[in-house]
């Protein structure tokens, strides 16, 4: 019989300790994931409703504020703030400016504790889809059909710019409020195109030809982000072919439609989008660079333009060069006969604030959303940071000496009412992978236009037949 | 008597058990829970759906590559990583060609050398390679281009046939620094004479590697694969800075990340969950496999 006592040497106490981290590294991710079970009461403060305060809030209620803290920064937040403690001076309101919204704000959800307004943007924005199909968020049907706050007889809806509560629209009801009205188109610098003499073109045509004709002078035509942002140029691509075909084009694509994809003026735009990659028209090298060392290289001059949103001039103003005088271009379509006028824009409303619904003062919330919807808020928010704000004509046609600001006055103005967007990629973030990934191996020229599109149809449709998915038509 | 001393054990063990169980065991549970729910992470109630989650992971295409790029992780870091690692801790200790038995010229150099990139924070290291693949102004391309090898020059992180090689290198390069210490210490541990006796026997420096050093460090590359074995498993953070989004084409996506971006991008907390679930099988599967195929071998005592 062994009666020797079991030793503990050094080797064995190493061993031990692996085999420890070895288990530990599983679960440290797991257990990010755990929570604490709650069941919150979904009451809130409640005063006296009258016209100035539409909602019946409570003047003494306090208010939880928190904001996006990105390229736009806080201060307008903290400005609109300022108003709402002139109006309701009893309220006392606590204001958080943070970056990683849903790392942040998820617990406090789960707790039933959430803020009562949310300006839920940026890289880890909560996905919207994900919070209306869980009923966190509450409806904003009676903040739209509120008297605005400069005119009573006017309501806060006929304040605010055409089809923009579209992309905060589930099932026919507004759930977020997007506040800043981005359009989307290309970008390039006026004296780089004085110098040569080239002109903004109007037909996809011109555009090609020009893109040649940058190329020839020695700078590349185009760049973008391929690692963090390929579908940046995906906008484009739904431009074309809603410019050609109409927005029910995309709008069968938002309604993972059977054969959306493959639709003639998808197909149309695909190919025009391929075929600048077959011609070599973007920066060498794209595919590599993430969407802030594409934009720094096109500052830089070595690509003549760049796709993406108006926020571009105050996300680069630290960099750009001066009598750089960055200007906007509406992408022009395939042919001068389609459905929609060459004006047409991309409008996307970003920078969504939301009303959670079991928000302990929900109805400031709501009066917040209001007095951010004033004419002196939504001027403060443009004279601050060149964007533009959805509450129509706010700051009339002053572009605060930005030729950024002043090209998309032009273009928005010429627009009028023919403003698109699309939106399967807010409401499905599984497509949204998808077509980051499928787009990037187009523009990379690693698969073509045909291809791009079935794998995209069918992701469609495997989406459209997954029950577990909540679906929302437009 | 030994009734009181079992009392003895028990009574110094009850805390560190009861931290155990509340701060790993419970979230492991609980974890395995959630797992079988279609939780999007923001709600108080989490609907059960059973195996759901586990019969989609295995149908998912996503997951089997994810799974397939931590395999080629397993593969090939450890094994590079501690290649190199010996290598060079044999030439900073045993490999001096001046008869005695000391590592090269300048060897306390090239060990400080080496464990530099082991103290810069991973998103540091991360940042920093960022800088030298990038493809426009690019420390590597540019140097290829130097030495007249711009052919040679990638698109590295956007090129599905490199960029997956292109992040094991940096974890190479990140990782080789602490093994070459660790290393270093067990070849000094192994006695002097031991060296003396092989060389006055006739072993070349080469023979003296492969038959008296490797084999005396047995222990130390075993507890080195492990370490490497996890890294490989993880890879988190590296990842998520160079190729935030999977890759190219998916073509560096692990099962981290993409456990990370169905939880936090996709909103699929039971899902996700399920990944992890996996994730943590899997290493326990692998240690138990590591430690069963070396166990029976007789160790060497000095």
């Amino acid at each position: 019989m062994n009666t020797q006592p079991p030793t503990f040497s050094r080797r064995s106490l190493l061993r031990a300790t692996a085999v420890a981290a070895f288990a530990v590294s599983g679960s440290g991710l797991l257990a990010a994931c755990a929570s604490a079970d709650g069941d919150a009461e979904s009451g809130s403060a409640k005063g006296k409703a009258t016209a100035t305060n539409p909602f019946g809030i409570d003047e003494s209620a306090a208010l939880d504020v928190v904001v996006f803290k990105g390229g736009y920064s806080d201060e307008y937040a903290k400005f609109d703030e300022e108003l709402y403690s002139e109006k309701y001076p009893k309220a006392k309101i606590s204001h958080s400016g943070i970056t990683e919204i849903q790392t942040e704000l998820q617990p406090r959800f789960v707790a039933g504790n959430p803020p009562d307004v949310i300006d839920n943007s940026g890289a880890k924005k909560i996905a919207m889809g994900t919070l209306v199909a869980d009923d966190q968020l509450a409806e904003l049907a009676d903040l739209l059909k509120a008297p605005s706050a400069d005119d009573p007889d006017t309501t806060v809806e006929d304040t605010l710019l055409p089809s923009t509560l579209d992309v905060t629209t589930f099932d026919g009801k507004v759930m977020g409020l997007p506040y800043v009205f981005t359009v989307n188109g290309f970008w390039y610098s006026q004296t780089l195109f004085d110098k040569h003499g080239w002109t903004w073109p109007t037909t996809w045509d011109g555009l090609t030809e020009l893109a040649a004709k940058i190329k020839k002078a020695g700078i590349a035509p185009f760049a973008y982000g391929g690692t963090t942002a390929p579908d940046y140029f995906f906008s484009p691509l739904m431009a074309l072919a809603a410019k050609q075909g109409g927005v029910d084009v995309i709008k069968a694509i938002d309604n993972l439609e059977a054969k959306a994809w493959q639709a003639e003026p998808v197909k149309a735009a695909a190919e025009a989008i391929a075929g600048l990659a077959s011609s070599g028209y973007f920066l060498k090298g794209s595919e590599g660079l993430d969407h802030t060392q594409a934009q720094t290289a096109w500052v830089q001059g070595k690509a003549a333009l760049y796709h993406a949103g108006s926020y571009v001039e105050n996300e680069m103003k630290a960099i750009t060069p001066d009598g750089f005088d960055m200007v906007f271009g509406p992408v022009p379509p395939l042919t001068a006969d389609g459905a929609l006028p060459q004006s047409a824009l991309h409008a996307v409303a970003g920078e969504i604030f939301v009303v959670p619904a079991k928000a302990k003062n929900l109805r400031g919330g709501k009066e917040f959303l209001r007095i951010m919807l004033s004419k002196e808020a939504a001027s403060n928010f443009t004279e601050t940071t060149h964007a533009l704000t959805i509450v129509k004509g706010a700051t009339g046609d002053n572009d605060f000496g930005s030729t950024a600001l002043g090209s998309v006055l032009k273009a928005v103005t010429a627009a009028g009412d023919d403003l698109f967007n699309y939106r399967f990629m807010s409401w499905y973030a599984d497509m949204a992978t998808t077509l980051k990934s499928e787009f990037a191996n187009l523009l990379a020229g690693r698969i073509d236009a045909a291809e791009f599109l079935s794998t995209m149809q069918a992701k469609a449709d495997d989406i459209a037949a997954d029950p577990s998915i909540t679906k929302f038509k437009i | 008597m030994n009734h009181g001393k079992t009392r003895i054990i028990l009574l110094f063990l009850a805390l560190p058990l009861a931290l155990y169980g509340a701060l790993v065991v419970s979230p492991y549970a609980q974890a395995f829970s959630i797992s079988l729910t279609s939780w999007s992470g923001f709600t108080a109630d989490k609907p059960f759906v059973g195996f759901d989650n586990f019969q989609r992971l295995f149908q998912d295409p996503d997951f089997w590559q994810a799974l397939g790029h931590n395999g080629l992780l397993l593969l090939v870091v450890p094994l590079v990583t501690i290649a190199l690692g010996l290598f060079f801790a044999a030439m900073l200790n045993v490999g001096g060609s001046d008869g005695k038995v000391a590592g090269v010229r300048g060897s306390a150099l090239y060990r400080r050398v080496y464990f530099l990139p082991h103290i810069l924070p991973v998103v540091i290291t991360a940042i920093l390679w960022q800088f030298i693949y990038n493809p426009q102004i690019g420390l590597l391309n540019g140097g290829l281009d130097a030495i007249g090898l711009g052919g040679l020059a990638h698109t590295w992180l956007g090129d599905p046939a490199v960029a997956l090689w292109s992040l094991i290198a940096v974890m190479v390069w990140a990782g080789v620094g602490f093994y070459v210490v660790l290393f270093s210490a067990a070849m000094q541990s192994i006695p002097r004479d031991i060296f003396e006796a092989a060389e006055l026997d006739g072993a070349g420096r080469f023979q003296t590697l492969t038959r008296i050093t490797l084999p005396l460090l047995r222990e130390s590359v075993q507890v080195a694969w492990i370490y490497l074995g996890i890294h490989a498993l993880d890879a988190f953070a590296l990842f998520m800075v160079l190729t935030p989004t999977g890759g190219p084409d998916n073509s560096t996506m692990v099962l981290s990340q993409y456990l990370y971006l169905s939880a936090f991008g996709n909103g699929k907390f039971g899902y996700a969950t399920a990944i992890g679930v996996m994730l943590s099988l899997l290493s326990l599967l692998l240690t138990a496999l590591t430690f069963r195929g070396s166990r029976d071998k007789n160790t060497i005592e000095f």
